[in-house]
């Protein structure tokens, strides 16, 4: 019966992107052995993403040496294997395209990152809409976008990056919309000094970017067309502009993967991050949590929260200056974006009463205005309950709503019955108490 | 003003049996005050798998059940679309010679009391449903039974409850039945004539001692595959596990959603009072649904839930007065039924509020059957 692979270590890593090879580099030179699991196919998360695999990435040289830590003797990298259930403390289930896997481990350092956040508007269902984030991933591997022309929207430093992603592949951007307003914009690029990199990487996109509108206190009211996107709907408050366009790439902020945390029974903290103290442990024994699931700070609190993460769950007593040191100073810059791009509280009515906001399940505001909460929603509407498990919706509907996040139960993702059914016939492994 | 006030009632659950009752006893003049601690529907109502299935181990059910499959048929017609009621039918599947012997006895005893039964053989059940795997010997197909989402049933009973004058209180939790009377957690006192106890596994909180324990099950739901499976597919065992009183039990039972959906379970459990996944059981439940539908080992599961029945020592639900408390009446201990006989049970609760006569034999459901039998 229980003819599931199963690999043992003393530390998982769930997530290989920054913070997660960051902790799997740190345990592995403490002297743990690690497996990382992570359900894309290359390593790099959504910053890095083919960043291992030769392509010609423009951050393939700064994640390198990251990528190193999966070449280390005591790692055991796993790609394409998604964590759907935790049967019993020290044993993971992950489905990978082998079957399922069984990982037992001693200790565990959760780094899945974070995902954009998607309000509804009318239109937003049309082709040609996307998330900023998936319509960058999509290019770079190698959806064409040469000579389209792409509106980007939304709010963050993110947009900048995924204009400048789409123009290197011949997009033509139109405009970058942004819609916190241009006084708190100006305070954050002031305030930059304080984070040379970030200044750096500010002054490289704009030169990228040179000749791309880019307008603060606006934001996307429409998506327009008939089969596909002929145009968007632009507005300042004032006035609202109509921008024929090919594509629209939107994204309002990030928010955290807390589900695999949740699946392990961590507290989440205010916000929907998982809750961390000074060695990145969660609330349960053993169980760490690192990088954008532990608050969005970007890619520096990442990397050193995934180094502190992996340095406790291989057991050293003493945690380095130097990381935490980096932790603080990243953590402020991730306060300062906070704080900047806060969502303006137009943006709650955008969608209509007959505008989708579950794809899934082809739930429509209107259905959900009345609802109590969540689980009244879920029950009466199914809003949130089809493939995505509310991934897109879920945050959506929190920040329409303010209804709180509900509770993750195995499978944490869609995952075969077979595989489902083999998490209950491993015996847990766990040889030494956290 | 002549004549004595009509009665009033306290309902306390709105499951779909505190639902039927406040409906069906708001639209029969009696004044109802319904008290739900959560979500109206949000218990074992949600958690089921919404089986409208005429069940025939022994005479009581049988008489509830199929008065309860009526009363739900002469509904449909008015029921919201988000009830999804659908008559797909229940399709018995015997593994061999001597279950499909009992599903003989059985199409004869439907047959002859007014149930649409028919015996399939072999061929005829790969016919009806080509995933089930081969060497299976046969089939029983009771072609009206039905199912039904009750989260969106429960709504609209409580506001038919409204619109004939019900008042439905939901969040607001009971704290102890005090006589004719309850008192609220939040220190509200509500008196009525009757008060209607119907919080399913969760009444010997409101009652100590009554013999109701909770029988904790597993469903998990899959992504939409229309057409894998087109009945209620049951394994004859199922009444087996369905009325053992062993303390674990797993039998196949998949359920098409008219989304295209397929419903997976189920498990038993009883002793076990955290809600959590129980992967050891929920395996079980997995193999023995994969063990009668092969195919079903690579399509997506979605979600995996559990919920807890109303189980009673002897099967049947507690309908009626319960010694020593006057002016309460249970209607509870519905085990895996309640939805099915919602109705049958609202209709019994209301006969005796307003002492008006029963269309069947009340005795079999009076609590104090089980006055002094342990939990």
């Amino acid at each position: 019966m229980s003819a599931i692979a199963t690999v043992d270590c003393d530390v998982l890593v769930v997530g290989a992107g920054p913070a997660g090879l960051a902790a799997a580099g740190a345990a592995a030179r403490a002297g743990a052995g690690v497996v990382v699991l992570d359900d894309n196919a290359g390593p790099g998360g959504q910053i890095w993403r083919g960043a291992g695999a030769g392509v010609a990435a423009p951050d393939a040289r700064a994640a390198a040496p990251w990528l190193d830590a999966l070449e280390h003797p005591r790692v055991q990298p796993l790609a394409g294997a998604r964590l759907f259930a935790q049967p019993a403390p020290g044993l993971a289930l992950a489905e990978t395209p082998a079957g399922p896997l069984a990982v037992r481990h001693v200790r565990a350092v959760l780094c899945p990152g974070a995902r954009e956040l998607f309000l509804p508007f009318p239109g937003w269902t049309l082709p040609g809409v996307a998330g900023a984030g998936g319509l960058s991933a999509l290019v770079k591997s190698g959806t064409p976008v040469a000579g389209q022309r792409v509106v980007v929207a939304g709010s963050g430093p993110l947009l900048f990056a995924v204009a400048r992603e789409l123009k290197r592949h011949g997009a033509r951007v139109l405009l970058i919309a942004e819609q916190a307003p241009r006084g708190r914009v100006a305070r954050f690029a002031a305030g930059l000094w304080r984070w040379p990199a970030k200044l750096a990487d500010a002054l490289a996109h704009r030169a990228a970017l040179a000749g791309v509108p880019y307008r603060t206190g606006s934001w996307p009211v429409e998506a327009l067309g008939g089969e596909a996107l002929a145009a968007v709907r632009v507005s300042d408050g004032r006035r609202v502009r109509e921008i024929p366009c090919d594509r629209l790439a939107c994204g309002f902020g990030l928010v955290p993967n807390a589900e695999p945390a949740r699946l392990f029974g961590c507290a989440i903290a205010a916000g929907g991050a998982v809750a961390t103290g000074a060695r990145q442990e969660t609330s349960v024994p053993g169980v760490f949590a690192a990088g954008e699931a532990a608050g969005i700070a970007g890619l520096e609190a990442a990397l050193a929260e995934g180094a502190i993460a992996g340095l406790a769950a291989a057991g050293a007593g003493e945690i380095p200056a130097g990381p935490r040191r980096a932790r603080e100073r990243a953590r402020a810059f991730g306060a300062a974006i906070a704080r900047a791009f806060a969502l303006r509280d137009d943006l709650r009515a955008l969608a209509r009463p007959e505008t989708v906001v579950c794809r899934c399940e082809d739930v429509t505001r209107g259905a959900l205005a009345d609802q109590p909460g969540w689980r009244a929603a879920k029950l009466h509407t199914r809003c949130g309950m089809g493939p995505c498990q509310g991934r897109v919706c879920g945050p959506a509907a929190e920040f329409l709503f303010g209804w709180g996040a509900e509770s993750v139960r195995p499978p944490a993702f869609p995952v075969r019955l077979e595989s489902l059914a083999a998490a209950g016939e491993v015996p847990p492994g766990g040889t030494e108490g956290p | 003003m002549s004549g004595s006030p009509s009665p009033d009632a306290l309902v306390v659950g709105a499951g779909i049996v505190g639902a039927a009752c406040a409906w069906e006893l708001a639209r029969a003049g009696v004044r109802v005050s319904v008290l739900e601690a959560g979500l109206p529907g949000g218990g074992a109502t949600a958690a089921g798998m919404g089986h409208v299935v005429v069940l025939d181990d022994n005479e009581p059910e049988f008489r509830l059940a199929k008065l309860s499959h009526e009363l739900w048929s002469a509904l449909a017609p008015e029921l919201p679309a988000g009830a999804e009621f659908t008559r797909p039918g229940t399709l018995w599947v015997a593994a061999d010679g001597e279950e499909l012997d009992a599903a003989a006895r059985r199409a004869a005893a439907y047959d002859s009391r007014g149930v649409a039964a028919e015996l399939l053989d072999a061929r005829q059940l790969a016919e009806a449903e080509p995933e089930l795997r081969d060497g299976l010997a046969g089939g029983l197909l009771v072609r009206d039974d039905a199912v039904v989402y009750p989260p969106c049933v429960v709504p609209w009973l409580l506001d038919g409850a409204r619109r004939a004058g019900a008042q439905v209180d939901a969040g607001r939790r009971v704290a102890a039945i005090e006589g004719r009377a309850v008192r609220c957690a939040d220190g509200g006192r509500r008196e009525a004539a009757w008060v209607v106890l119907a919080t399913g596994a969760w009444a010997p909180e409101l009652v100590p001692g009554l013999p109701v324990r909770r029988r904790k099950g597993h469903l998990v739901v899959t992504d939409r595959y229309p057409g894998f499976v087109r009945h209620q597919l049951v394994e004859l065992g199922y009444l087996k596990s369905a009325h053992g009183t062993g303390s674990e039990s797993v039998a196949f039972n998949v359920q098409p959603r008219p989304s295209g959906q397929l419903l997976v379970g189920s498990s038993r459990q009883l002793g076990v009072d955290d809600d959590a996944i129980d992967h050891r059981l929920l395996s079980r439940m997995l193999r023995r649904a994969l063990e009668y539908l092969p195919g079903l080992a690579r399509r997506h599961a979605l979600r995996a839930w559990t919920g807890f029945r109303a189980a009673t020592p002897d099967g049947q639900p507690l309908i009626g007065p319960w010694p020593g408390h006057d002016g309460l009446l249970l209607a509870t201990g519905h085990e895996g039924l309640g939805i099915t006989t919602a109705f049958g049970t609202a209709w019994l609760v209301a006969d005796m509020v307003l002492g008006r006569p029963s269309p069947l034999p009340r005795e079999p459901y009076l609590p104090a059957r089980l006055a002094g039998s342990a939990p």
